[in-house]
């Protein structure tokens, strides 16, 4: 049985005024896969992100998710999206956490959870609230389920934020720089979380500095600079043996 | 005491006229300013300068003014001249100019949302209406409470401003008693009544503060 790709992105390109960012950046995902992003600032990760899942748009190149298209370019090199409703189909079926959380702060942690639930999807009340009190057990956090989250530290938040992407029941999770905002010792909670998720095979994209985490949990590493995929193989093998000199002087550097 | 007595029907029945001006201007001003500031944000580019002169000329003319112009030159304007009753031109120019202040509270309330409400909003696959309505705008709500308290006092105050187009509001009650009896007092009891109006806005603006303290940004 062929079955498309989770993710198919082929020659991304992205310009910020005159900066390009993306210089033609291509990535395959099939189900199940955790990819771990690495690279030094700037060279594109979170953009490369971003732009999956429509926070920005890309000027050539196009996207596809499980089969369907966000947005491709013709021969003559002109770049469409899809009609803003397809935008939207297309793009649900994906969830992302943020390195700044973007947590909703007039709400308590459970109407975080069960927000767009109840406003997208249009789930009934009773129907959502018990599963989001499963996610939030799931992350650790059904007793801070009516706290704001002012009251909550870094690696809690990250952990409701997650359970409120779940919520909505995406077939991919992307996570841009997930434990880059938290204290060293809150980074591990939201790792597990996220391990666990790996697990039971979430496919998943991580933007990441944990070197640790993308060496273990991840199945692929990416290595990109200067917004283009320099490397991109199994995670063990990049991180034991990085063949491209510019992925090996950043692994010496980092590691 | 009995001299107190005998002027409070009058300065009651200006008191309502007060009232009255400053309710409906509330109730009126408040969405339509929220509909401005969303339009001065848009980024249709055209509508937005619109917005942005309607604003500067509002702000920039004195209420004083404008009530004076609707009531006395508007009639007189080919095409859109209407000659209206005197409570009714009030009305009309104070919605008119405090829209424009409401405006840009709201807007003020808006820009201070931070973009990563917006983006958290959007990866989950709320539309942009259901974005402001459920998250920005409630959050904008407790922002702006400090500065819609200044300017629904600053109202209250401003609606004795419809003395020019003769009407009896309270300031107007009380000079005419004062004029008629060549006393001060009446301006003192005034005064208490302000008061009073103001004190149940500062003291219903705190509830609210209070309200919306149980989160922080």
């Amino acid at each position: 049985m062929t079955t498309s790709p989770m993710i198919r992105a082929v020659d991304m390109h992205k310009r910020f005024g005159p900066v390009e960012v993306l210089k033609g950046v291509s990535l395959d995902v099939t189900k199940g896969e955790v990819i771990a992003v690495i690279g030094p600032s700037g060279s594109g990760k979170s953009t490369f992100l971003r732009c999956l899942i429509h926070l920005e748009t890309i000027h050539r190149g196009s996207i596809e998710i499980e089969g369907e298209s966000l947005v491709s370019t013709n021969v003559q090199g002109h770049c469409q999206y899809v009609p803003p409703a397809d935008i939207n189909r297309v793009c649900r079926k994906m969830g992302m956490v943020f390195q700044h959380f973007n947590l909703f702060p007039h709400l308590t942690v459970l109407q975080n959870v069960i927000e767009a639930p109840l406003t997208v999807k249009g789930v009934q009340l009773d129907q959502i609230v018990p599963k989001a009190e499963a996610l939030l057990r799931k992350v650790g956090l059904f007793d801070k389920r009516d706290s704001y989250p002012s009251r909550l530290s870094g690696g809690q938040k990250q952990r409701v934020a997650i359970a409120r992407a779940l919520a909505m029941e995406p077939e991919i999770m992307l996570f841009d720089e997930p434990t880059s905002a938290l204290d060293p010792e809150l980074t591990g909670e939201v790792l597990a979380t996220m391990r666990e998720l790996a697990e039971e095979r979430m496919t998943m994209i991580v933007v990441t500095h944990e070197m640790a985490f993308a060496r273990e949990v991840a199945g692929r590493a990416v290595f990109m600079d200067g917004g283009v995929v320099v490397e991109s193989r199994p995670a063990r093998d990049l991180f034991a043996t990085p063949e491209h000199p510019r992925t090996q002087a950043f692994l010496e550097k980092i590691l | 005491m009995d001299y107190i007595a005998a002027i409070l029907p009058p300065l009651l029945q200006g008191s309502a006229v007060t009232l009255q001006v400053f309710l409906i201007t509330l109730v009126l001003a408040v969405p339509l300013g929220l509909g401005l500031a969303m339009v001065r944000i848009s980024r249709f580019k055209l509508l937005s300068g619109l917005v942005n002169g309607y604003i500067w000329l509002m702000r920039g003319t004195p209420l004083m003014l404008q009530m004076l112009f609707i009531y006395f030159a508007l009639p007189f304007i080919p095409v859109i001249g209407v000659r209206l009753p005197d409570f009714p031109s009030a009305i009309l120019a104070f919605v008119l100019n405090y829209s424009a202040y409401f405006a840009e509270i709201f807007r003020a309330g808006i820009q201070s949302i931070d973009r990563g409400q917006y983006e958290g909003a959007k990866v989950l696959g709320m539309s942009y209406p259901q974005t402001m309505r459920r998250i920005v705008l409630p959050q904008v709500l407790k922002r702006i409470l400090p500065p819609m308290s200044n300017e629904t006092i600053t109202l209250v105050k401003d609606t004795s401003l419809i003395y020019v187009l003769a009407m009896n509001d309270l300031l107007r009650a009380a000079r005419g008693i004062v004029q008629r009896d060549f006393t001060t007092s009446p301006f003192v009891v005034a005064a208490a009544f302000y008061l009073i109006m103001t004190l149940v806005l500062t003291y219903g603006f705190q509830r609210l503060e209070k309200k919306y303290a149980v989160y922080d940004d």
